[in-house]
């Protein structure tokens, strides 16, 4: 197991932000190991910022803890014992062939949201973040940017308390991202746990509030984000700070 | 989605009023396809519904296939050209009464130019003697039709045993025979209504005909109601009278391609 | 001038007489009834087998894919033994009904539906599966958000199998009969008019049967053409 430099975070999380514990939970592939057992408690108000090198296994750990991969080994647990109402923002938003109002209001269906209240809680969505006049749009023929946004929208219709976000903004050009940096801001604010990874050192600083670095199927330490970009403790998160390649 | 859904209702709807819009009073009756190519049954069908009311729905197959369908209950009646198959089907059971209803008669067809002098056969023995020792090619149903036991007794008339590439056996239709024969300028036996109403003739023409052992003989069978119960038997025996009274062997008579008569009614 | 099948094919569509139109009508019919029917029935089971992990899976979508090239008078045949009297359906009467022949041509149009559906909704369910998984969708739950956003391909899979429901004559030939006015329909008189050696009016009533299925496929690209440019 990796042990973990987990000094000084700051634990006054909100008393309706849920807690996610990871028990020696280890991922295997076909052939080697993708994660190997670690375990970490995700109590602080983040958001925490999943960071790491290409292929240390960020998406991986978004994807155990949101319950898309199914762990080899060990246990992903929540505070109340009960898996809380949760959402995930993919590094390319999924959207379905309809209108942008239509996707989220076919997420409301889904989560079983009665029929008459789902046109006004979609419409609010898109109005908030800034989608309300293409909302009789085909998803898909929105602007990368615009589709990430609806993807936030979509999240946020389903009041989820934790949200993950996967490298949601690698493809975007500036304005975009700035727009999607707010939109987590927002999540955060309103007592939403944010797990989200990143490869962009400057994006985590401006975000974070604790980090969690990976490298090469590794948990290497899990720091609040002051300490993380200023005493990195172990080698291979020193290397990253520095801009080193770094396996 | 309302709207697809509606508009396949409508659809459901129509077709159900179509399915059911001549369901009354009719029966199937199983002929072959040598009645059905040459027109004789739109002739004479509308005089028979006119007279009694009763739709007759035909289904031309092979005599192999009308007999096949009566054996398993699937036609009301029968009206076929095979009279030794037709006396077999009476004493399995499967029908009550067999009647002469009319003939027409086989004739051969050939190319005009007659490589094998046909023409000048004395008899149908010795037009297929000439055909086999030509050895030019003939066209054969092959599909155990009336037409085709026909042939074969012939060949047999002949003392040939027909084999070798000359003989083409089709398994078809007496019309897609024909079309086959035109295309190859072969030799082939047709029924005269056929071969009167065919279109397609290219270079074939009538090279024999006029031997009595080329009469074709059709003949209307009772089916049994034992066998098959639920048969409309009622219905199929005022077809099978109306054929054999006087109205309906005037109607056979009546019945013209490009003016010359086709079927000679002999009912009895 | 008679003999030309061009000619003869536009004389029978300015001159539509009650007789033609009944077969055309039949034709479509029939054809349509027998696509919506392998319809309802055939891509829910493409997803199904998309959707679902079971033992022999492989085997069903490999009896799927050889059942698209199943001849239709196989199809006709077996139909037939089952609606004769002597068969075990025999008793519903329907041998030499239109509803036989559609019942013929579902069983031929089903596994184009089903296998081609199974096909495109195993490729939308790739793209969409974490989504879906994220959303908290059963496999069951997927089936119908994934059969409308497929719906493009679905319309493009119903025309094949309009295609094949309106082209083939084994199968409605062995169980329709083609009796006039009842059961005839434009591809077992294409048959009728070759055996009666009227070769012009058979290419002409095919000439018809194929500009029918062009006005249709037309109408369908048009329809799909438009939703598509609406719906991206």
């Amino acid at each position: 197991m990796t042990s973990l430099n987990t000094n000084m975070l700051p634990l006054s999380a909100p008393s309706n932000t849920p807690t996610l514990n990871f028990e020696e939970v280890a991922f295997c592939g076909q052939e080697r190991t993708l994660l190997a057992p670690s375990s970490f408690t995700l109590a602080s108000v983040g958001p925490t910022l999943v960071m790491g090198p290409n292929g240390a296994g960020k998406s991986l750990l978004l994807r155990l803890a949101h319950g898309l991969l199914t762990p080899s080994r060990g246990r992903v647990i929540w505070s109340d014992g009960e898996r809380p109402r949760q959402a995930m923002v993919f590094q390319q938003p999924v959207m379905l062939r309809r209108s942008a109002v239509a996707n989220v209001i076919h997420a409301l269906a889904v989560n079983k949201v009665p029929h008459r209240s789902r046109s006004r809680r979609a419409l609010d969505a898109l109005e908030r973040f800034g989608l309300a006049t293409c909302a009789h749009t085909p998803a898909r023929l929105l602007s990368g940017g615009q589709q990430q946004r609806l993807a936030l929208a979509r999240a946020w219709a389903l009041s989820p308390r934790v949200l993950f976000l996967d490298e949601p903004t690698s493809a975007l050009d500036p304005a975009a991202i700035k727009a999607v940096e707010a939109a987590v801001q927002e999540f955060h604010c309103q007592g939403t746990r944010i797990v989200m990874t990143t490869h962009d050192i400057h994006q985590a600083r401006r975000l974070a509030g604790d980090v969690l670095f990976l490298s090469g199927g590794h948990v290497r330490e899990h720091t609040p984000a002051d300490t993380f970009f200023d005493h990195p403790a172990s080698r291979e998160a020193q290397a990253f700070i520095a801009g080193e390649l770094i396996e | 989605m309302n709207k697809v859904l509606n508009l396949s209702l409508a659809g459901i709807t129509t077709l159900g009023l179509t399915f059911s819009a001549s369901a009354d009073e009719y029966i199937t009756l199983a002929s072959t396809t040598s009645t059905e190519n040459s027109g004789l049954f739109d002739s004479i069908l509308p005089k028979f519904e006119d007279a009694t009311g009763i739709e007759v729905r035909v289904v031309a197959v092979g005599t192999g296939q009308a007999f096949e369908l009566a054996r398993r209950g699937d036609a009301d009646s029968l009206l076929v050209h095979d009279t030794a198959g037709e006396r077999r089907f009476v004493d399995e059971g499967y029908a009550t009464a067999r009647a002469d209803v009319m003939y027409n008669d086989f004739v051969v067809i050939g190319p005009e130019n007659d490589p094998a002098r046909v023409a000048e056969a004395q008899s149908a023995a010795g037009a297929f003697a000439a055909i086999a020792s030509a050895e030019a090619p003939f066209t054969s149903r092959g599909d155990d039709s009336g037409t085709h036991r026909a042939e074969l007794r012939l060949w047999q008339n002949a003392g040939v045993e027909p084999d070798g590439d000359w003989y083409r056996e089709l398994g078809s239709g007496m019309g897609p025979t024909l079309n086959t024969a035109a295309a190859m300028d072969a030799y082939v036996m047709s029924d005269r209504a056929t071969w009167v109403a065919f279109g397609n003739r290219q270079n074939l023409t009538l090279v024999f005909e006029g031997d009595e052992v080329l009469f074709n003989q059709y003949g209307s069978l009772l089916l049994s109601a034992e066998k098959h119960p639920h048969l409309k038997h009622e219905l199929a025996e005022q077809w099978h009278n109306w054929l054999l009274s006087d109205d309906g062997q005037q109607a056979v008579a009546d019945f013209r391609v490009d003016g010359q008569q086709l079927f000679f009614p002999n009912g009895k | 001038m008679e003999n030309n099948a061009f000619y003869v094919a536009i004389s029978l569509l300015l001159d539509v007489d009650a007789a033609l139109f009944s077969i055309v009508a039949l034709s479509m019919q029939v054809s349509l009834l027998a696509v919506l029917v392998a319809a309802l029935l055939g891509f829910p089971l493409g997803a199904a087998v998309a959707l679902w992990r079971f033992p022999g899976r492989g085997g069903v979508i490999v009896t799927l894919n050889a059942l698209m090239g199943l001849p239709p008078v196989v199809a006709g045949l077996t139909v037939y033994l089952l609606l004769s009297r002597a068969g075990p359906l025999g008793e519903l009467g329907l041998l030499f009904t239109p509803g036989a022949m559609v019942i013929a041509q579902v069983i031929l149009v089903l596994p184009i539906l089903a296998a081609l559906s199974r096909q495109k909704v195993e490729e939308l369910l790739g793209e969409y599966q974490e989504q879906f998984i994220s959303l908290g969708m059963s496999r069951a739950r997927m089936m119908p958000t994934l059969l409308w956003d497929a719906r493009f391909a679905l319309l493009t899979i119903l025309l094949a199998g309009f295609g094949r429901a309106s082209a083939e004559v084994g199968a409605v030939m062995m169980v329709g009969g083609n009796i006039e006015g009842v059961t005839r329909v434009m591809t077992t008189s294409i048959v009728l008019e070759t055996g009666k050696g009227n070769l012009p009016l058979a290419l002409g009533l095919g000439i018809v049967l194929l500009a029918l299925v062009m006005l249709v496929n037309a109408g369908a690209y048009l329809v799909g053409e438009l939703a598509r440019r609406r719906t991206g």
